[in-house]
């Protein structure tokens, strides 16, 4: 995979001021859905705005998929970007909003009116297109938002919040426009404090805090990096205390836990080599009738709390 | 030369219509700009009510020096000087404070185009105000003396008057426009700046030659058909320059406002969107 490809940051810092935005952050990222987690005021919206050159990095350089946005005419053909500025140019209507940013593009009439409507339809707001944007719930601000920056198709989509505002139902068809779009084969790069939802389609995880990037890469390998916190694991079974029983009795296991259905129990090890080899020293004794083996910590939530957790609230 | 020619003319044209033609939109016809409106026909509304109900005889020329004297002192010095700095205020500045100016710094439009369009569309308001408001102010004073008026308007010197009235609403607001819109995008507050603006203009005409030709009113005082001597304190607001042709003043102030407006495409190329800050 080459540069062309990607979404590269090279020692990136930003400082606004003295104070500090990001600091020497350095990311290859390739196709996919990407998540970026951290506090609030970790630096997610600054990486995203000087992604997008809203904001310019003091030092260190940003390529997008080979481009910077020093072109915005090819840069913007290729990117777009949702933000979370709950504001909009006042008077329009939603279907000017995304109409006119076609026509920016240098389209003719016919071909954004294509375009707006397809973009608005996957968004479910064309119904609502012609009323003003003034007169729109959150949750509509953010799919009318939404709707202006997949309009054009571009390759990569920077998504801030994406969800906020969101009701259940709609979460989850952003989702699956999500996955869809990834599917393709798009850049998506998408930060969220929703991270139990945003985690089912996230290929790879950016944590990032005070400005710092703390880790980065695909969720499971992010979680076996994390050597010093107890993996968790859960095994479904006819006999779970019995299990743990077992289990409990190794150095290793340093807690079990019962799954509140009775049918499984959690537990945590330091070492997940020899934790499984033993577990399948047990099913072989035939003693435990072992249904399934997961583990139950190696999400985006888990990791952000491991390794971000104590320093604030999710964002 | 020929990296002139490969560069998409055709495409940075088409942005900027589209730019220009949401910018008149958005701040021509919105309850925003009331104000405007307000400052560009309230001499307008004076000479009308004058002209329906003030049955008193007066002198065609004395009159021909009133409108000389409103475009004089009211237009150049106070109403479009205000009107342009409230226009070309707002067309960067005003949408940081609205935050939303990241949409167009988002969109694929070369920042420098975004700028001069925006530009355009902030002189097309500001002289289709202060244009039209002249136009009905003549339409008004002259109106009122019947035949003479008439003649004087289509077979004496009204009409080359108005266009040279016009054309100095254009060159004030293509001058003004320009420097407030870099103000705007220089300082949070332009209201201080502006004033201090206003300040050198009045102050300029004692300044020494080459300072005089940093300054909008001077230019448009050489373009002004008909000269009124300011007494009191509306000397405060008149202008003496060393004479210049008109055709000199003219290039002199669209030179001037093309330096201000080169230096504003290379500061638009550095503006950071920092709403919180704003």
């Amino acid at each position: 995979m080459t540069a062309g490809d990607r979404i590269v940051f090279e020692d990136v810092s930003k400082f606004y001021g003295e104070v500090l935005g990001v600091n020497r952050v350095s990311l290859s990222l390739p196709p996919g859905v990407t998540t970026l987690v951290g506090p609030n005021g970790s630096g997610k919206t600054t990486l995203m705005n000087l992604m997008t050159g809203l904001v310019q990095p003091s030092s260190g350089r940003i390529s997008v998929l080979g481009l910077t946005p020093g072109d915005p005419n090819e840069f913007f053909r290729e990117v777009g970007y949702c933000t979370q500025f709950d504001s909009f140019p006042r008077g329009l209507t939603g279907w000017d909003f995304v109409f006119d940013s076609l026509l920016l593009h240098g389209m003719g009439s016919a071909n954004a009116s294509k375009l707006a409507c397809e973009a608005l339809e996957r968004v479910g707001l064309m119904e609502a297109a012609r009323r003003k944007i003034a007169g729109y719930s959150k949750g509509m601000r953010q799919k009318i938002r939404l709707a202006q920056s997949i309009a054009h198709h571009p390759q990569v989509l920077v998504l801030d919040e994406p969800l906020n505002g969101l009701d259940p139902m709609a979460r989850a068809e952003s989702l699956a426009l999500f996955e869809e779009l990834s599917r393709l084969g798009m850049h998506l790069i998408i930060s969220s404090h929703i991270l139990d939802e945003v985690d089912r389609i996230s290929d790879r995880v950016v944590l990032i805090t005070g400005g710092y990037l703390v880790a980065e890469g695909n969720i499971h390998a992010v979680r076996s990096e994390v050597r010093d916190k107890p993996m968790q694991v859960l095994i479904r079974c006819d006999r779970p205390e019995l299990l743990a029983s077992r289990m409990f009795t190794l150095n290793h296991c340093v807690e079990a836990r019962l799954h509140s259905d009775g049918h499984g129990v959690f537990l945590r090890t330091t070492d997940i080599d020899e934790f499984y080899r033993l577990l399948n020293g047990i099913a072989t004794e035939g003693l435990v009738n072992i249904e399934a083996v997961a583990p139950a910590d190696d999400d985006t939530h888990a990791i952000y709390q491991y390794l971000i957790g104590s320093e604030g609230g999710a964002s | 030369m020929e990296t002139l020619r490969k560069q998409p003319w055709s495409l940075w044209w088409m942005q900027a219509r589209c730019i220009a033609r949401i910018e008149v939109r958005r701040n021509l016809l919105t309850w925003k700009a009331a104000w405007i409106y307000f400052l560009a026909f309230v001499p307008t509304a004076i000479i009308a009510i004058h002209a329906l109900f003030d049955r008193s005889h007066h002198a065609l020329t004395d009159d021909t020096n009133v409108l000389a004297g409103i475009v004089q002192f009211y237009y150049i010095r106070l109403g479009i000087f205000f009107g342009c700095l409230g226009i070309f205020s707002r067309l960067i500045r005003g949408e940081m404070i609205e935050r939303s100016l990241h949409f167009y710094l988002l969109a694929p439009v070369r920042r420098e185009v975004l700028l001069l369009a925006k530009f355009a569309a902030g002189v097309f308001g500001a002289v289709l105000l202060f244009g039209s408001a002249i136009v009905v102010d003549f339409a008004f004073m002259y109106a009122s003396f019947g035949a003479d008026g008439q003649d004087y308007m289509f077979n004496g010197p009204g009409l080359a008057q108005l266009q040279a009235y016009l054309a100095v609403v254009v060159l004030g607001c293509v001058g003004y426009g320009a420097v407030f819109l870099l103000l705007s995008m220089m300082f949070r507050n332009p209201m201080p700046a502006a004033m201090l603006v206003l300040g050198w203009e009045a102050i300029n005409p004692v300044m020494p030659s080459l300072l005089q030709k940093i300054s909008v009113a001077s230019y448009l005082k050489h373009l002004m058909p008909i000269t009124v001597p300011g007494e009191g304190l509306f000397a405060l607001l008149t202008v003496q320059t060393d004479p210049v042709r008109g055709w000199v003043a003219a290039t002199g102030l669209l030179l001037l406002a093309a330096v201000v407006l080169a230096y504003s495409c290379i500061r638009i190329r550095t503006i950071e969107i920092r709403y919180t800050t704003e």
